[in-house]
């Protein structure tokens, strides 16, 4: 037997390999693993036209803080704008923006044009923060506790029901989950 | 009770694949007839059950029979008739009854239309094609069963997501199954060689219109997903490199590749255990593909929910079939021997070289697909590898293919005179240098790659039309010959000329929209003006509007030129209620080479709406050459040689094959 005919078969041993320890890994189960953990450590510069960036170091403060992931390019995060500009309004959440993988004057034109509900924001040029994160779409919403320790997350549009339901109550610090070190 | 017929149904499909995949290889093997030839009816009532049960299933859609779990789950009595029916192959379970049956119908198609082929390399083929169906069938019955029934019966179903209500996407999916799975037979056909021991022109000119049918298939398919994303999605993309999107395109490059080969096989006799396993890679990377939509090992908007029940399933089916089929090669392929010889430079060099280089495009596209998974499964890293790494890796093996592409069809079998042939070129180069220099002039001198992009299309076209042209002795006789000789010209030479000239148009689409798109976003009030590519757009407001199953806010746009009103736009944004979600509608008019492209977003609280303005120039010809490609495959299909089949080999060897004129006189 010719050892060149054997190397296709080799490959896709390999491959199946991969796919297989790929099958355990369920890139779905992110999320709720992160739930009850310290939010991971980044450091971001912010968008154009803007001071300051944004670090876990502004998640430990004390009080709590929704995390929105958002992007000029994210259709649906148009859709769940409006609720979160109703909130910079009515209320004195503090609400961060995590701009995911944008071009720097499309976010800001973005937010001209919709209206900037973000206390303060981090530009996540390259989507390593968001990874960190286990954000896989784009919008996602977190609820941080003031200790820096991550209690829900939200994945796509934000609607006014999972608002009431399950945001606004971690805001004020029900629903706690206890934090466990990484 | 019609559904429980589906079931039962689908329950008989498998017990039949399971006969049809086991007894004609036997019977084969042992040379027992009663057992071979238990593979065509087999075949036959494989495909008439999977009928069945697919109609039973479109019954339940259509009835809205929410008594049906996978009804009440994907549909709405307030859908439209044509959702209803999409809807069964909208989801996990009819879609894999979909897969099935297409599967089935090119057994059926085999065991019908296979008169002329050498009966035990039939009797192989149909078996290996059950085999592929019970790997199918087993997860269909056991894991995705389409009609399982729900009780209490709900009063009303969950609706279809609204992103996939829509006609060009109804359609694509059942294109797209119909390329993957087409690609079956020349995996059953390669396999059934291997078994045999045996690869010749008969065999090849039997897989050639099979892969091309799947090829010409998967084709439209993939234009169809690419045309939906454009007007669907809402920001003018057409391409994401998207894992789900790219597990269709490298099946489709493959098959490109193994369309290429097959043609050395029937017209030389060589390239054959290439051949076959090419055959078999194109297949698997179908299957690989089902494995990546329907596990979850990936991350993308396309997944169907998933089950890791039927991720290891699958799985365990990839290492059966493609590890199986690819010992079963490492074991026969040694036996293979080619026969023709040529050189380097010669049309089987210039193929050889077309296999390379779409064999590394394949190579690079799975890598940046699967290189997330790897490095999350050796290290636990998580990266997301995006557009920048595609373009910079696959479009540079795009440029040689291009290049040679042209001159391929003009080159002779054997040893080429590479000189002599260029010569022949002389116009198509003369017009692709005129091209590249306007081009630059209009583009001031700025993106290299805009005229890169033009000159390579245009060589391409232009080079189309000289190969026709020789072949027909344009101007060079009279024109009547011309015709006559144009007429006479075997189809597949007139196939492929389109298929060239269609990729050139649709490089010349994509490198215009790439190099010259505008786009333009701002809060507009009623009677505000914005400008783009010369056209003056007036924003008229916003009005709401019913929908069968949605409230729209529908946005007018008054398109103006030159002060005289030419067109109105009307971009809708869609609120479906069942399930929740708002899809957008763009208003597109082709205008001026290419698409004016309107979107129309919330009301900012204020008067103002956000709206997104494009000109997208030259995005037609991408659709027009994808489909010229379509159109190439297909006209290629009706060559005379592949109507009438594959002769015996002592009827006609290859050797003796009547070349186009021009090729007998070089």
């Amino acid at each position: 037997m010719h050892l060149r005919y054997l190397l296709p078969g080799l490959g896709f041993l390999l491959l199946a390999v991969g796919l297989g320890v790929g099958l355990t890994l369920k890139p779905r189960e992110i999320p709720s693993a992160l739930i009850g953990k310290p939010v991971p450590e980044f450091d971001l510069l912010t968008i154009e036209g803007r001071d300051g960036g944004l670090s876990s170091a502004d998640l430990r403060t004390g009080t709590p803080v929704l995390v929105n992931v958002f992007a000029s390019w994210c259709g649906p995060c148009r859709q769940e704008h409006p609720l979160f500009m109703e909130l910079a309004r009515t209320t004195d959440f503090t609400i961060f923006g995590l701009n995911q993988r944008d071009a720097p004057d499309d976010a800001s034109r973005w937010l001209e044009v919709f209206g900037d509900p973000y206390n303060k924001i981090g530009a996540d040029l390259s989507g390593r923060t968001s990874i960190d994160w286990g954000v896989y779409g784009v919008p996602e919403t977190f609820v941080v506790d003031g200790s820096g320790c991550i209690q829900y997350k939200h994945i796509s549009v934000m609607t006014r029901d999972v608002l009431e339901e399950e945001i606004l109550p971690r805001m004020r610090g029900q629903k706690h989950v206890p934090c466990e070190k990484r | 009770m019609i559904a429980e017929l589906g079931h039962f149904a689908i329950v008989l499909a498998l017990t039949v694949s399971i006969a049809q995949g086991v007894l004609p290889l036997v019977g084969a093997h042992r040379r027992i007839d009663s057992l071979s030839a238990i593979a065509r009816p087999a075949a036959i009532m494989q495909f008439v059950l999977l009928a069945l049960a697919f109609i039973a299933l479109t019954m339940a859609f259509v009835g809205s029979d929410f008594s049906v779990l996978n009804v009440w789950q994907n549909s709405h009595t307030d859908k439209p008739l044509l959702y209803k029916i999409s809807g069964v192959w909208g989801n996990h379970e009819g879609s894999l009854l979909l897969w099935v049956l297409i599967l089935a119908a090119f057994g059926f198609g085999v065991a019908t239309l296979g008169n002329n082929l050498p009966p035990t390399l039939r009797t192989r083929v149909i078996a290996i094609q059950g085999l592929i169906g019970v790997g199918f069938l087993l997860l269909l019955v056991f894991l995705s069963n389409p009609f399982e029934r729900v009780f209490p019966v709900p009063a009303q179903g969950t609706g279809l997501n609204p992103l996939l209500q829509d006609p060009g996407l109804a359609f694509h999916p059942p294109f797209l199954y119909l390329g993957y799975v087409g690609f079956s037979i020349a995996f059953s056909f390669a396999v059934a060689a291997l078994i045999e021991g045996k690869v010749d022109a008969a065999w090849a000119r039997w897989v050639r219109p099979w892969t091309l049918a799947a090829w010409v298939a998967l084709t439209i398919g993939i234009v169809m997903g690419s045309w939906w994303a454009y007007y669907e999605l809402g920001w003018g993309g057409w391409w994401f490199w998207d894992p789900v999107e790219n597990a269709s395109f490298m099946p489709w490059l493959l098959g490109t590749a193994l369309l290429h080969s097959a043609v050395v096989v029937e017209k030389r006799d060589t390239l054959k255990s290439w051949t076959v396993l090419l055959a078999i890679l194109t297949f698997s990377f179908s299957l690989l593909g089902t494995f990546i939509v329907r596990s979850g090992v990936l991350n993308s908007v396309h997944s169907f929910a998933t089950d890791p029940e039927r991720g290891v399933y699958i799985l365990v089916f990839l290492v059966v079939s493609i590890g199986g089929s690819l010992a079963l090669y490492a074991w026969r392929a040694p036996a293979l021997r080619g026969g023709g010889v040529f050189a380097p430079v010669s049309r089987e060099g210039a193929l050889v070289l077309n296999n390379l280089l779409l064999i590394a495009a394949t190579a690079t596209v799975f890598i940046g697909t699967m290189y997330p998974l790897f490095l999350d499964a050796i290290t636990g890293e998580k990266v997301t590898v995006g557009p920048p790494f595609f373009n910079a890796t696959f479009m540079p093996l795009m440029v040689p293919l291009l290049a040679v592409m042209a001159i391929g069809p003009m080159m002779p079998w054997k040893r080429t005179d590479l000189a002599g042939t260029l010569s022949r070129m002389k116009v198509a180069a003369a017009v692709t240098v005129a091209v590249a220099l306007v081009t630059l002039y209009l583009s001031g001198f700025d993106p290299i790659l805009a005229v890169l992009g033009m000159a390579l299309g245009t060589w391409l076209v232009a080079g189309a039309l000289v190969d026709i042209g020789e072949r027909t002795q344009l101007l060079r006789i009279p024109l009547r010959d011309t015709l006559r000789r144009g007429y006479n010209l075997p189809r597949s030479a007139w196939g492929g000329a389109i298929a060239h000239a269609g990729m050139g148009v649709a490089i010349l689409g994509i490198t215009g929209t790439l190099s010259w798109e505008i786009e333009k976003l701002q809060i507009m009030r009623p009677g505000e003006r914005i400008g783009i590519a010369g056209y003056e757009l007036e924003f008229r407001g916003v009005e709401p509007v019913t929908g069968p199953n949605y409230e729209a806010a529908r946005g007018t746009f008054h398109v103006y030129l030159n002060d005289e009103l030419v067109e109105i736009m009307q971009p809708e944004s869609r609120r479906f209620t069942d399930p929740p979600m708002v899809t957008t509608e763009a208003a597109i008019r082709p205008r001026n080479f290419g698409d004016l492209y309107a979107v129309v977003g919330d009301s900012n609280g204020d008067g103002g709406f956000a709206t997104r303005i494009y000109h997208k120039p030259m995005i037609n010809w991408l659709w027009i050459g994808s489909l010229m490609m379509a159109a190439g495959g297909l006209v290629s299909l009706t060559d005379r040689r592949l109507r009438v089949g594959a002769p015996r080999r002592s009827a006609l060897p290859a050797k003796t094959e009547r070349r186009p004129p021009q090729e007998a006189t070089t």
